[in-house]
Parts: C-alpha cells; structure tokens; sequence
C-alpha cells in the first residue's frame, strides 16, 4: 500500500494506489489527506463556539485527534504547519474544500491521481479570493502570496510551529475552562467577526470592539480584564462596570 | 421485571426474535407527518416503565409525553393494547447561564421512572443541568357540597350559611396530573449524560462528561460527588464520561463508559470517592485497523446492564458489545451495526455524524439486543441463534399490523432489487433512542419527531 506500511489505514477505504505509484505520487496524497483532516478539525474546534455551551465530549475528540496527528507529522518530521504566529488563522487560510479531499479517495483510481492533487492547489487558490477567508484574518496579516505546494512540502520553523500548535490546542481547553484570559486572545482575535457581533447583541454590548468572542466571555468571570486592544477602551471601562456588578451580587 | 434467563414474554419461555421465530409488526406511530419538522418535537429520549404499561418520551422542547397502554382487549386478539395519550407537560424551560453567557438547552437527555410504590407514578427527567422528578397522579373523582365556597369556588359569605354539609365525591372525567416534587439543581458543571435509580430505590446518580453524583431522591440541596475525572490542568483532559448505570440488584455497584472506549466499574462500599475502579473493561485495540478515527468510533455512546445483572451491553460507533462482569479483557459478543460505514468515517467526521450517540436496549429475557442507525433503520440481534435482522420505521410500511420487512444495505458491487446502497442512506435519519417493553414483544422506535410502536405478531 502505501511506503510507510500498515500502520495507519488510509482514509475512506482508498486501497487502489497502485503500487507504480509508490514514493513520490503516493506519498503526498496520505500526507494530504493528513493534513485536511487536521485542518478540518482545527475548524471544527474553533467553530464550537456558539450560543450553546460546545459539546465537551465532541471537543475532546477531536482535539485528541488532532494530537494524534501532530504526533505522526512531528515523528516523520513534516511538522512544518505554517505561519508562526497564528495558527487558528494560518489552517483556515489553508482550508482546502474538505469535501473534494474527502471524496478524492473515492474518486482516485490510478490515472486520476494526479488530476485530484492539481484540484487541490486550484481549490485553495479559489479559496483564498473568497469573503470568508478575508473576514477571518482581519486581524493578523496574511504572509506574501504562498505557493501552496511548498507549504505542503517545505520545512518552515518545525518547532516554533509545534509550540504554537500546542499552545493553540491548550487554549482551546482553557477556553473551555474559562480560566486563562491572556492566552484565549490571541486564539480567538481573528474569530470571524460575524460572531462576535451576534454575541454583543445578546449580551447588550457595543459592538465596534475588537474583542473576541471569548474576551466577552473572559471579563465576566474575571475581575481583571487584561485586554492588550487599545480600541476598546471605553468598552474596558463599560465592561468593568457590569462584572463590578455581577460580582457585587 | 423480567427474571434472569429463561422468564420471557406473556406467552411463556425465552422471547425468540431473529429470522422465522418472530415477526414484527406495525402497532401505532406518534407525531406529526409533514417533512418540516420543528426542531422542538425531534424526540430525545424512550423509556417504559417497570410495567410496560407507561411509555415516556422527551423531545428537545422540554416537553415529556407519557403514553398508556390499553388493556388487551379479547375482542382485539391481533393487538397487545394500544399506546394512548396519558399526560404531556412541560418538564424543563430553557434558562440562560448569565455568568458565562451561554444557553441552557430544555432538551430532556434521559427519563427514568422510579418503581411504582403507590397509585402515582414518578419519573426523573434531566436536561444539561437540572433533574426532576415528577409525580403524575390520576384524579377521577371530585368533591363537591363545600360549605364555604360555590360549586365554581367563589367564596360564600359566612353569614348566608345556615346549615351545615358534608362534601360528596363524585366521579369525574379522568385527569391526569404531572407536578414537579423535587428539583436537583446546580450540582453539575457539565452536561449531564445519564441518570440511573438505585435498587434501594432512595438513591439515584447522574453523570455529565466529568463526574458522578449520587442523590437522595428526598433531598434536593445536597449531593455527593462519588466519581471525579476533572484533571487539575483542564489541558491535559483527553477522555471524559459518556454514560453511567447502576447494577440493577447491587445497590453498591455502578458503571461508567468513557470516551475512549473503556468501562469502569466502582464499588461504592469501598471508599466515598470512587476515582479508583474496582473492574476496568476495555478491548485491546485491533492493529490492523488503526485509523485516525480508532478513538472517536470506540467511544461509548451508552452502556446498559441486562436484566439479570450479570452482563452490561456498550454500543460504540459501529458495534454493540457484550460484556460479562466477571471478564474484564475483553467482551464476550461483538455485533456489528453498520459495518459499511467503516470505509466512509472521513465523510462521517466532516458532517459530524460519527459523534452521534446511539442507545441500546436490552429485551426482558435478555435473549435479544436492539439499536438504532441510519436511514430510520435499527437492527436486533438475537443472541442464542446470532441472528440479526435490519428493520425501517417509516411511513410506508405503516399500515396497521403490516409485518415489517428486513431491509439490507448493500455494500457494493451488485445492488439487488431491494437493498439499498450504502451513498443512498439518508444520514439525518437517525434512530438513537429505542426502548424494549420489559415483558413482552413490544418496542418504541424514536425517528426523528415520530415515535413508531411495533409488536411481535401475535398468532
């Protein structure tokens, strides 16, 4: 099957690569798919917040699964991920339409092995002209125009990119716990603003701030509100105010 | 409640279930037909009394259901009674939690009744953060001839009375009554997953994703926190519960599934707090089929002791696994739900299906196991014979006392004239809550907002 042996299934039960396509060919396309599912469930994580307190089981799961992942990738050495900075941002810039990869496998016989890879780098170039992907990264700047293939392929700052990885995957629990307001920031500071805007609304709050969904959810658990945006101000002092008053209560 | 073994249905002897033994029938189906269904009815959690004769639903509305059974009827000899509106009320509200700014949803996760003791009937019903339990209570007769107020119950002036009477009773229509007599509150951090009654029939425990309480059932503003995974560094939280049960004759000992497969089991007799198990169940891993996916599809999604109390029965994503507590290594039966799916679990990631959480149910005898899957299909499978069969609850086969027919998912190759492909199945069609009747051949079948009864064919 695939140069790496048997010790993980391939994903959708794509058992067809031939073997005179093995090393080059076949290789990226489980690397791919790797990173898809480790792109689609850093989403999945992020997306959890909503109106309804996130399903910690489903979280968990997840978030296991990405470790697991990053574990292979750290011991194969193709841990390179992508910007240093944000992660949160960086795998939604690298969004590849999940469905194509998820159906690739179906789809991938021999001869079309090739052609799904190129429609990958296709997908991701559509991607990244859409709305939803300039929304996301509103606050973090977007690197020089990446070839995608090299992203895939180049080795860029391994362990800076694990420690954020990791510090990422912590924050999300911290988020959970409601417990560490600095680190949630900077997770959380490019959530898509839509968000942001449906929570002020139910919280009664001014809606031209930066902060993100869970600094909202920070500042009333908290009597500190460390919040680094020189923007909200006025906000800080509002915000203050109300948890004085919860807390009082 | 059915004893252990061979005591079965009301005809007598083990109930057999698979193949040409027993067929299933269409009874009664509960709920509206249009396609567009409000998210409020989709029906959340089945349960049958200790009898059978109550049937109690919870829909994500908050709202609970009950449904009685008619007395059989000799002038019916085709039908085992029918399933009647008893009493519907709202069980819970949904509440907003103002500190984390976050929605309590009134979804009613488990219902359990308690054993009937009097005329009333109590049930418990939990959503994500608070129990009750409810008394429902029939009235049938009325008093009348107050001597302070009028037949309407408008107050008589004291100085028109002359005379003095005694109040009458006197029958009425019957009416049901459901008032909440206790309610547990705050005790949960989590959402709760499970409620389970004692055997001492005075305790009960609930579980959300990291601990357990045990209650008294006459006591609302304390509880004890008998098992607790909470790491100390929410970072480092890999598994968290998923269901919890008390054995159905040992008041001392319970269980506790978890996210990654396992099972434990605690003796609350050997210290307050039982973080140290006393039996640990858990399946070695299959080597060759290690996917990224391996965890999430081992993760229990219900666990259920049989009737006698000797095995426990798990389902996880794919299976239904049958333990015996005397063996820890490994379960004693595997029987595989949906197989098919196994090829399709990246699919199932990306759409979220591969977290639902499926139940299961043992029949009275313990002879037989039934759970749910996709495209309104469940499956039973017989135990002694290793028989199983795939059944549909929908419209089409609805016609009363219709026998239902076995369905197959075809896996590839050849599809045969009435099987049906595995990329046809319909994914938001779900069945995640079935329930057994506990002595005879009788089973609810939650689809989505209907509620479908099916009875064994009664010769």
């Amino acid at each position: 099957m695939f140069a790496r042996g048997i010790k993980r299934k391939c994903f959708d039960g794509e058992e067809d690569i031939e073997g005179t396509l093995a090393g080059f060919k076949s290789v990226p396309s489980y690397n791919l798919q790797r990173q898809s599912l480790l792109d689609m469930s850093l989403v999945k994580l992020q997306l959890c917040h909503m109106l309804v307190e996130p399903n910690l089981c489903r979280s968990v799961l997840i978030a296991n699964t990405v470790r697991q992942i990053q574990e292979e990738m750290t011991q194969d050495g193709t841990w390179q991920v992508i910007n240093a900075q944000n992660t949160g941002q960086a795998s939604l810039d690298r969004l590849v339409s999940s469905d194509i990869l998820c159906r690739s496998t179906k789809e991938q016989g021999e001869g079309k092995l090739v052609p799904s890879y190129s429609s990958f780098s296709k997908d991701f170039e559509d991607i990244q002209s859409q709305d939803i992907i300039s929304d996301l990264s509103t606050v973090a700047s977007v690197q020089a125009p990446r070839n995608p293939q090299s992203n895939v392929w180049e080795m860029e700052n391994p362990q800076e990119n694990r420690g954020n990885f990791q510090k990422s995957l912590d924050q999300i629990f911290e988020t959970l716990e409601n417990k560490n307001p600095n680190s949630v920031e900077d997770l959380f500071s490019d959530v898509d603003n839509s968000y942001y805007d449906l929570d002020t609304v139910l919280t009664g709050m001014m809606s031209n701030t930066k902060m993100g969904h869970c600094d909202v959810l920070e500042s009333f658990s908290s009597q500190t509100t460390t919040n680094s945006n020189s923007n909200c101000k006025s906000d800080i002092n509002e915000l203050d105010h109300i948890v004085e008053i919860l807390v009082e209560s | 409640m059915a004893g252990a073994g061979g005591g079965g249905g009301v005809g007598g002897g083990p109930a057999p279930m698979g193949g040409s033994d027993l067929q299933w029938c269409f009874s009664q189906v509960k709920g509206a037909i249009d396609e567009d269904v409000a998210e409020a009815d989709i029906i959340s959690t089945v349960e049958f009394n200790y009898s059978g004769d109550l049937l109690a639903t919870g829909d994500k509305g908050g709202r609970v259901v009950i449904f009685q059974k008619e007395q059989e009827n000799k002038s019916r000899p085709h039908s085992r009674g029918e399933y009647n509106v008893y009493s519907t009320f709202q069980s819970h509200e949904p509440e907003f939690d103002y500190l984390k700014s976050l929605e309590i949803e009134e979804k009613i996760n488990k219902i359990r009744w308690l054993p009937q003791q009097n005329a009333a009937h109590f049930l418990l019903s939990t959503n994500d953060k608070t129990i009750k339990l409810w008394k429902i209570s029939e009235r049938d007769k009325r008093a009348e001839g107050y001597n302070l107020k009028d037949e309407d119950g408008r107050l008589r002036d004291p100085f028109r009375i002359t005379a003095l009477r005694v109040p009458i009773l006197k029958p009425m229509d019957l009416m049901v009554e459901a008032s909440p007599r206790r309610i547990f509150a705050n005790a949960h951090t989590y959402h709760i997953n499970s409620i389970s009654v004692n055997s001492d029939h005075e305790t009960y425990l609930s579980a959300d994703d990291l601990r357990v309480n045990l209650w008294h059932l006459e006591i609302t503003d304390r509880s004890f926190n008998i098992v607790d995974i909470k790491p100390v560094n929410m970072e480092e939280l890999t598994e968290v519960i998923t269901a919890a049960e008390f054995h159905p004759h040992q008041c001392n000992v319970f269980v506790y599934s978890s996210s990654k497969g396992t099972i434990r089991l605690c003796d609350m007799r050997s210290s307050a707090l039982c973080d140290r198990h006393s039996k640990f169940f858990e399946e070695p891993e299959d080597p060759s089929s290690r996917s990224f996916f391996s965890e999430i599809i081992s993760s229990i999604s219900d666990v259920k002791f049989s009737h006698s109390g000797r095995y426990m029965m798990t389902r996880d994503y794919l299976s239904v696994k049958v333990w015996d507590l005397n063996m820890e290594t490994r379960p004693v039966e595997t029987y595989q739900v949906h197989e098919y799916l196994r090829s399709k679990l990246c699919s199932l990631y990306e759409n979220d299906c591969i977290f639902d959480k499926f139940e299961c149910c043992w029949n009275g005898s313990d002879g037989a196991l039934m759970t749910g899957s996709y495209n309104n299909f469940f499956r039973m499978f017989d135990r002694s014979t290793r028989r199983d069969v795939t059944l549909e609850a929908s419209r089409e086969s609805s016609k009363p006392r219709a026998i239902l027919k076995p369905r197959k998912v075809c896996t590839g190759g050849k599809r045969r004239k009435d099987e049906i492909s595995v990329d046809s199945l319909d994914f938001n069609k779900k069945i995640l809550h079935t329930a057994w009747h506990p002595l005879q051949n009788i089973i609810a079948v939650a689809a989505t907002n209907n509620l479908y009864i099916f009875q064994d064919k009664v010769n």
